[in-house]
């Protein structure tokens, strides 16, 4: 007879629980879609946009609703960078790094980021104000180089800029 | 077939294949990682690269992955091309970047695919001088170890586990250098076909954990041709033996039962033979459950015959887990009138109606293998991974095959995984389960949870709408009619359509409307098929070999008409009531027992006779298909263990019947036994066919049971003697205990202990010991089928049994159980740690009578707290209980359950 899925012995809980509107949400997406696993990023998305980042107990609630094995959820919350698996802080800037931007002043802009911030690729402000990270493209090669805060894109940024620019995110 | 050029050589070749395939099976060696035999061709690995020119005139050609290009009339390539060769050494070398340099350590040394690739691409100089990633494992319970840093992103173990087999715990993390192959979070993995893993990982990223606690190289390991004990779908084992104790189980290829693939009941419940509590020596007891005394093997055998021959009449009680040679040769020890098979009443019954409909209704009995060919599948009344591990993998990808079908029609070669894959998302053959709670294959298979009744109804039904001269059920509620419908419709639109039924249920109502559809699909002449599952590795030999129940065996003794009995192989305890079994033997003033188990039985028993598990000893199986096929013995215990006086029970008996008719015990060897019980039981007459006997030899060489690097020899018994004994002798078989021997591919042969070539030390060796790749031993398949279709039809069947009507009672209704459903496997320590915790399955309206929700726990009599499982659509009146929870319950009986009152039952 089959068993209840085992749920890891090993590892603590982090507490989270999915959110009842949340779990709409992922409903309303399934209708979206042929397979259930292609709703598999917007259930991510859903998550990641109440709490910030997907903590590890969201998985196998996700893969609950959308009534798939949570190893196929984690394989598509692990692939993509843009879905945390950390609390970042409250607003996130990513920073270009691919060829435009590396050519017109990507480095610069990173040190001067660095130096602004007080911390490198990965960290967040001690006042968790700010998680700084690389992202491969933004997709705006006419304004490099280029840096993205929460949903807005800015290009070309020079360092100088960019005081004013972060004050805008409290 | 198709004409390919390789390296200017013209060969024939299957045309449906890959190139790869196509030159594996010529015997080219051609290295790969990605590509299986059972799973087909993704090209991620990049190894597998070759050189194809267009035609006669290309002299420039390009790189191509072997895997991932048809083995089409004309293709030209070159294999040796210099290009070719540095390109596949660059791919391993990239692979092995961060493979650690561990491999003295390693549990798969020895047996390594990755090992036998790198030497083979000539990789021997490591370049990289910078950091390896290194990874953190997982702990995934009893069964599998994991060692990620090993891993080199073939990407098998998820196709195998998740694509093929159905899995949904273990997944592919991170992208890019960045991959890991793990469980979501720790923990268990669920799947009861993870342990496949372990042969599937090219490398020591998967290992048997039950290995690890005893570990031996595979070139240190004794082998033999061995058969399954733990179900009845006879899938064939190489059992690896060092110092006396059976350390792994590998997959035993063959082409028609289980491919490359094993249930993890089979894999890992092996443990019992290892047991330290095992009969030795052949032991006495005055009263029963007494410390028993050892006795010399001349004087137990004089003491039995003698208390038998003063005895007025003896019972034999044989068993459904012994072989046919041993069963056979207790019924010639106690004669015909006079032998039990062992087995309860009712599944004898079962068991004899499933022989018949398999000859008589007009369908024929599939192997495992042909099961995948079948476009529509009914299951009624079982469920075919918790009864016989195995054959639901076949029936998963009889559901997946749909998606060859689809490719066929666009051109899509069936080798082709990763398109088919895509092209067939969600989309299935037709899969039909009547089973009342949740199995493996739910999500390829539409379920209808019915009580055991309406399961049969509902086969009668379908019967009627194939064929409406089948007879028709009365009163079948609307729904239930609309499901057969569909059923129906599903069936008859399939070209080969398949019933599969068993004896899970104990139920004969469900046999025969199984038996009713079949024929029904017969006379519509339907290229259909029928397979039965039986419970026990021998229970189909036992039902063709005949004898008298259990139950008139407890009887012949509860009523004194019998005052002796033998039983063999066989914990009655396990079958029927505790009380019924203890009233009989109570009767009996001699009770011989011959196991290799200490079961409650044998602690009864008067006398005791160590025998052989299958470990240490030859015999016949029939499995479900009733096809016989012999195990031969892996090892002598009594090389290691002086002290150890194991024999087959049929050595036993046949020294027992000798000592009663007054002889000399002249040794007897497996081919005069088996020749014997052929001849004495005319549906067993194939049985000698089923593997060649002792006089068989290749090049004039018996067949070695080691291999020839086989470590150690002199020097494993000197803490005993410093003077090595000679080898055992094996007069029964073939087979040599010893790395002399023939052990070669070049001859076509069908049993194999272990398969080792040059350069193939891991299981893809088998491809060298097959007629093409992923096809059949080069020299057969071993088996022969002993149960024939036979002319004609028969009547159906009118046994339909009326509509449930509500009643006060709660029933039994025992559920097959992987893992502590059977008993010699329950008795096994991983196997222990894998079992459900005991539950009890109810309907809502049953869990309020009892005044009982979810999660409290009930007790029958004395059993141990069950944990309520309330499941929305089980069937009302009964109580869903794992087998192996309460032994000798019988499927069916009425319970009286009770609440569990304040502390520890």
């Amino acid at each position: 007879m089959a068993e209840p899925v085992s749920t890891s012995t090993l590892i603590g809980s982090d507490g989270f629980e999915l959110h009842p509107a949340d779990e709409t949400a992922i409903l309303e997406q399934l209708k979206h879609y042929e397979q259930p696993q292609a709703a598999c990023i917007d259930a991510l998305k859903i998550v990641q946009r109440r709490h910030g980042w997907v903590p590890d107990d969201a998985i196998p609630a996700i893969a609950r609703v959308l009534g798939i094995g949570p190893g196929a959820v984690e394989g598509v919350a692990t692939f993509y960078s843009l879905i945390f698996r950390q609390p970042v802080g409250r607003h996130v800037v990513l920073v270009c790094d691919s060829s435009s931007c590396f050519l017109t002043g990507f480095d610069e802009l990173k040190q001067a980021l660095v130096n602004e911030l007080g911390v490198d690729y990965g960290g967040t402000t001690s006042d968790n104000r700010f998680t700084l990270l690389p992202v491969c493209c933004l997709g705006a090669c006419d304004g490099a180089p280029a840096l993205m805060i929460d949903n807005d894109t800015y290009g070309p940024v020079t360092p100088d800029d960019l005081p004013r620019l972060l004050e805008g995110y409290p | 077939m198709a004409i390919i050029h390789v390296d200017g050589q013209d060969y024939e070749v299957n045309g449906a294949q890959n190139l790869l395939q196509a030159c594996l099976s010529l015997g080219l060696d051609i290295p790969y990682f990605c590509w299986h035999p059972a799973m087909g061709s993704v090209g991620a690995c990049r190894q597998c690269a070759v050189r194809q020119y267009k035609d006669e005139d290309d002299d420039k050609g390009s790189l191509v992955m072997s895997c991932m290009a048809p083995a089409a009339d004309q293709t030209r390539i070159s294999i040796e091309d210099e290009e070719a060769k540095a390109f596949r050494a660059s791919v391993v070398e990239w692979l092995m970047i961060n493979h650690p340099h561990d491999c003295p350590v390693c549990e798969e040394g020895g047996h390594c695919h990755l090992q036998d690739m790198t030497v083979m691409t000539g990789h021997d100089r490591r370049r990289y001088r910078f950091r390896k990633r290194t990874r953190r494992n997982q702990e995934l319970g009893p069964f599998i170890a994991h060692e990620m840093n090993r891993c080199i992103t073939c990407y098998r173990c998820v196709r195998f586990y998740n694509d093929y087999a159905g899995g949904t715990d273990l997944g592919a993390f991170g992208a890019k250098d960045n991959v890991y192959f793990g469980r979501y979070a720790e923990g268990t993995l669920e799947s009861p076909f993870a342990g496949n893993l372990t042969e599937v990982c090219p490398t020591g990223v998967f290992t048997d954990k039950s290995h690890s606690e005893q570990y031996t190289r595979k070139w240190d390991l004794q082998f033999a041709p061995s058969v399954c004990h733990q179900c009845s779908m006879g899938c064939n084992i190489s059992p690896g033996e060092r110092y006396g104790s059976i350390r792994r189980i590998e997959n035993r290829y063959h082409g028609e039962v289980n491919g490359y693939f094993l249930c993890d009941r089979g894999r890992f419940g092996y443990g019992y033979v290892n047991r330290s509590d095992r009969p030795l020596l052949p032991e006495w007891r005055q009263q029963p459950d007494e410390e028993p005394t050892t006795l010399e093997v001349d004087t137990a055998l004089a003491r039995i015959t003698d208390t038998l021959r003063h005895s007025q009449r003896v019972i034999g009680i044989g068993s459904p887990r012994a072989s046919l040679e041993s069963n056979h040769q207790l019924r010639e020890l106690v004669g015909a009138d006079n032998f039990s098979t062992g087995i309860e009443a009712r599944e004898q019954a079962c068991l004899a109606l499933m022989d018949d409909l398999q000859r008589t209704t007009g369908l024929h009995t599939p192997t495992p293998r042909q099961i995948e060919n079948h476009d529509a599948i009914l299951v009624l009344g079982e469920d075919p991974v918790q009864s016989a591990g195995r054959l639901g993998l076949n029936m998963r990808q009889a559901a997946l095959s749909r998606r060859e079908a689809m490719g066929e029609k666009i051109g899509i070669p069936a080798w082709n995984a990763e398109a088919l894959k895509t092209l067939g998302q969600d989309v299935y053959h037709p899969l039909h389960i009547a089973w009342p709670t949740a199995t493996e294959l739910d999500d390829v298979a539409t379920r209808y949870p019915l009580a055991p009744e309406e399961i049969a109804r509902l086969g009668f039904a379908v019967a009627h709408i194939i064929d409406p001269a089948a007879p028709v059920v009365d009163n079948l509620d609307p729904a239930t009619r609309d499901t057969a419908q569909r059923i129906a419709d599903d069936l008859m639109a399939a070209e080969r359509p398949l019933v599969v039924s068993g004896g899970s249920l104990v139920s004969d109502s469900v046999l025969q409307a199984a038996g009713n559809i079949a024929q029904a699909l017969a006379r519509r002449a339907r290229q259909g098929g029928l397979v039965l599952i039986r419970r026990e590795a021998n229970s189909t030999g036992l039902s063709l070999m005949g004898g008298q129940t259990l139950d008139w065996a407890m009887d012949e003794l509860t009523e004194g008409r019998a005052d002796a009995v033998v039983v063999l192989e066989n914990d009655l305890y396990q079958r029927l009531p505790a009380q019924r079994v203890d009233q009989a033997l109570a009767r009996a003033d001699i009770r011989v027992v011959l196991d290799h188990q200490r079961t409650a039985t044998l602690a009864r028993a008067s006398f005791t006779l160590p025998a052989a598990s299958f470990a240490e000893g030859d015999g016949t199986l029939v499995n479900l298909e009733g096809r016989a096929q012999r195990f031969f013995q892996v090892y002598e215990p009594g090389y290691l263990r002086p002290e150890a006086r194991i024999h087959e029970s049929w050595r036993w008996l046949h020294a027992l019947a000798a000592g009663l008719r007054r002889e000399d015990a002249t040794d007897v060897n497996l081919d005069e036994i088996t020749a014997a019980c052929a001849e004495a039981h005319p549906a067993l007459t194939g049985m000698v066919e089923a593997a060649p006997g002792a006089g068989y030899r290749i090049e004039g060489l018996r067949l070695a049971r080691e291999p020839h690097r086989y470590s150690g020899r002199t020097a494993m018994r000197a803490n005993l003697s410093v003077s090595e004994p000679r080898p055992p002798q094996d007069e029964d078989t073939p087979f040599a205990f010893s790395m002399e021997g023939y052990s070669g591919f070049d001859h076509p042969r069908q049993q194999v202990a272990f398969a080792w070539a040059p350069g193939w030390n891991s299981p893809q060796a088998w491809n060298k010991f097959t007629d093409e790749v992923g096809g059949h031993l080069s020299g057969g398949d071993p088996g022969i089928r002993l149960i024939h279709r036979q002319p004609g039809h028969r009547d159906y069947s009118l046994r339909i049994p009326a509509a449930a009507t509500a009643e006060n009672t709660l029933r039994a209704l025992v559920l097959p159980s992987l893992f502590g459903g059977d008993e010699t496997s329950a008795r096994a320590e991983p196997i222990q740690q894998r079992m459900a915790t005991p539950v009890v399955i109810l309907c809502h309206i049953d869990a309020e009578a009892l005044d009982v929700h979810h999660g409290d726990t009930l007790v029958l009599g004395d059993s141990p707290a069950m944990t309520v499982h309330e499941q929305d659509d089980w069937p009302t009146g009964w109580a869903g209980l794992p087998a192996g929870l309460l032994p000798g319950l019988a499927q069916g009986e009425a319970l009286t359950l009770s609440k569990t009152t304040g502390g520890e039952p």
